[in-house]
């Protein structure tokens, strides 16, 4: 694939990798909202019910990137890159036991991803 | 008087049937203050067989206590109210310890909110009545408000002792028993007020589990053995708990945060008086509690012929805020509650910036001296942009406001209305029509006509849309943790004459 909605810093690549080996199949929820929102969940596969209300943006290290359809109308024409930063959430996220908190990097598509992505 | 980080111990439990205990494994999690990232205590890092001892402890109470008079429980809630009145100071300094918030929120609002919050719900416990209607002359219906039994509670870090009390004060005042994992950046004010009092509650009604959202708060969730969920926080978060939830069939509340519209008419400044004054402190509530707020009015709309004024002393009010120690009483916004907060809040206004948003104040992280260096605060800042950037539609939870203009009643509402969410509002006017029109056209449980971030606990609070359903305060939340059950009684003696 030429352009992608989403990457994946290799830090935080690494936590996804240790967190698979010990859950499962897994993927990433971008969630909205209070506290801890506007951050990627990292939830087993398993638990998470994932319908027609989501769209999936992508692949990151194997596991699959969603977001709500009614959200994504709002992020459409931004890049996401999931990254890591020390922290402590208060969601479900598997990572969070570790200290550790994925966060997403965001930037402007440009028009030539756009074109390609929206075909 | 002086405030000051309070002492802590090295390390506490968890609170399950009336006592302090160690997890089951012995394991601890490091808690840090955002004042200065230095650490405070530690706190039981549990799994499922600390949550499962705590449900247990709540079910062998559930019935007991679900039988307790109206007046014992009232009279038991008035003297926690007591108790945390008694140490107001304590605990206004242990939570901004652990928040990061400023000593003069958590004096002033904060803890004297949780106060009253517990003596509204032990004052309406008494004045309430059942109902008894006679259906026809030989049927009578009685409606009879039962408690659930047992239920789990999960709180977030932004208020932690009036979320507490938002929530453990109407669950106890309808008789049920209650499990509550408080969030895990903020353990110290749940396992402080469980000390006080402890000897107030029978054994097994209030229970206190600290620990991880996957570990902790999933097996919580998804028990069997617990009649209802409430839940304060992100949507991904919150549909994960409702499936746990549709298995069981157990009822939820949501609160799940918003994005609200504060939004100012032409008419605010016809004169420049107090109520100006009081609009210009209204726009910058967005500062509060460092815009840690489920209905902090982070989006700013401002009708285009009085833009430039207004907003010029929107700016002038915003750089006047006062930003140091938090424990300093001239202190007006302290730290962003962690690192991570901190982190993603910054990236906002760097996405917002790239969307081509104008800083008009702040933009940057705030650098203080000394200890507080290693803290995580934020400059309050103001975008200016339009309704459809992402800083404009994504709860930043920080001290970040967006502005936009708008030109007339049915723009205003327009952009009020594009959001994903619909918890808080904020009107302003001067115009007799307004103050009643444009509320009612705006699609959010709370809006707040000419104030804003006022909080009494007789008023309900709550969300549309994607800010989740069900409410807080108000008598009418005693209803989200009781069954109704209706006894239809007959005094006919004769037979239906069907068999």
């Amino acid at each position: 694939m030429k352009f992608n909605r989403v990457e994946i810093t290799e830090e935080a690549a690494e936590i996804v990798e240790k967190l698979k080996q010990q859950h499962g199949d897994l993927i990433f929820h971008q969630s909205g909202g209070c506290c801890d929102g506007s951050s990627p969940m990292l939830l087993s596969k398993e638990d998470f019910y994932i319908d027609d209300n989501d769209i999936w943006l992508g692949e990151v290290t194997g596991i699959p990137f969603y977001m709500s359809h009614d959200q994504f109308e709002y992020w459409k024409h931004t890049h996401l890159t999931v990254d890591l930063t020390s922290g402590r959430g208060a969601s479900f996220s598997l990572e969070i036991p570790l200290g550790k908190r994925f966060i997403i990097r965001s930037r402007l598509l440009k028009e030539e991803e756009l074109t390609y992505l929206n075909k | 008087m002086n405030y000051s980080k309070p002492k802590f111990k090295e390390k506490y439990g968890n609170f399950i049937n009336g006592k302090f205990e160690a997890p089951d494994d012995g394991e601890y999690f490091d808690n840090h203050s955002p004042v200065d990232n230095k650490l405070l205590a530690k706190y039981p890092r549990s799994k499922e067989s600390d949550v499962k001892r705590a449900i247990e402890a709540a079910n062998n109470a559930k019935d007991a206590w679900g039988k307790t008079s109206v007046g014992e429980r009232s009279a038991i809630l008035m003297k926690i109210a007591d108790v945390i009145e008694a140490n107001l100071n304590e605990f206004a300094q242990m939570e901004t310890a652990d928040n990061g918030k400023a000593i003069r929120e958590t004096v002033n609002a904060d803890v004297p909110l949780a106060i009253d919050h517990f003596r509204y719900f032990a004052s309406v416990i008494r004045a309430e009545e059942g109902s008894a209607t006679e259906l026809n002359e030989n049927t009578v219906s009685l409606i009879i408000r039962e408690p659930l039994g047992v239920v789990a509670q999960i709180i977030p870090w932004n208020f932690p002792l009036l979320m507490l009390a938002w929530k453990v004060a109407p669950a106890l005042a309808s008789g049920n028993c209650v499990v509550l994992k408080p969030a895990e950046q903020t353990p110290a004010s749940a396992t402080f007020l469980a000390e006080k009092i402890s000897d107030l509650l029978p054994p097994g009604v209030f229970n206190v589990i600290h620990g991880f959202g996957p570990e902790a708060g999933k097996p919580l969730a998804s028990s069997g053995k617990v009649d209802k969920v409430a839940f304060t926080g992100e949507t991904t978060t919150g549909q994960l708990i409702m499936q746990y939830a549709s298995k069981n069939l157990n009822p939820v509340t949501m609160e799940l945060g918003g994005k609200s519209p504060n939004v100012f008419f032409s008419s605010i400044m016809d004169h420049d008086d107090d109520f100006l004054d009081k609009c210009i402190e209204g726009a910058v509530l967005f500062a509060f509690n460092q815009g840690e707020v489920c209905t902090a009015p982070s989006r700013l709309l401002i009708q285009e012929d009085i833009y430039d004024a207004f907003i010029e002393r929107v700016i002038a009010r915003t750089e006047a805020i006062k930003m140091g120690d938090p424990f300093d009483m001239n202190t007006m916004m302290g730290a962003q509650a962690s690192n991570d907060q901190h982190e993603k809040i910054l990236s906002y206004i760097e996405i917002g910036k790239e969307e081509g948003a104008e800083v008009l104040t702040g933009g940057a992280a705030k650098k203080l001296d000394g200890d507080l260096s290693k803290g995580f605060y934020i400059q309050p800042t103001i975008l200016k942009g339009h309704n459809k950037m992402r800083v404009f539609q994504e709860e930043i939870f920080g001290p970040v406001v967006a502005v936009c203009t708008f030109k007339d009643e049915a723009e205003a509402i327009e952009i009020a209305n594009d959001t994903l969410y619909g918890l808080g509002a904020g009107v302003w006017t001067r115009d007799a029509h307004q103050l009643y029109q444009i509320p009612r056209a705006i699609k959010a449980g709370r809006v707040w006509v000419n104030c804003y971030h006022d909080y009494p606990a007789h008023a309900p609070f709550g969300g549309y849309k994607k800010s989740g359903f069900g409410r807080e305060n108000h008598l009418m939340m005693l209803n989200h943790y009781r069954q109704t059950k209706n006894m239809l009684i007959s005094y006919d003696k004769k037979k239906l004459g069907f068999f």
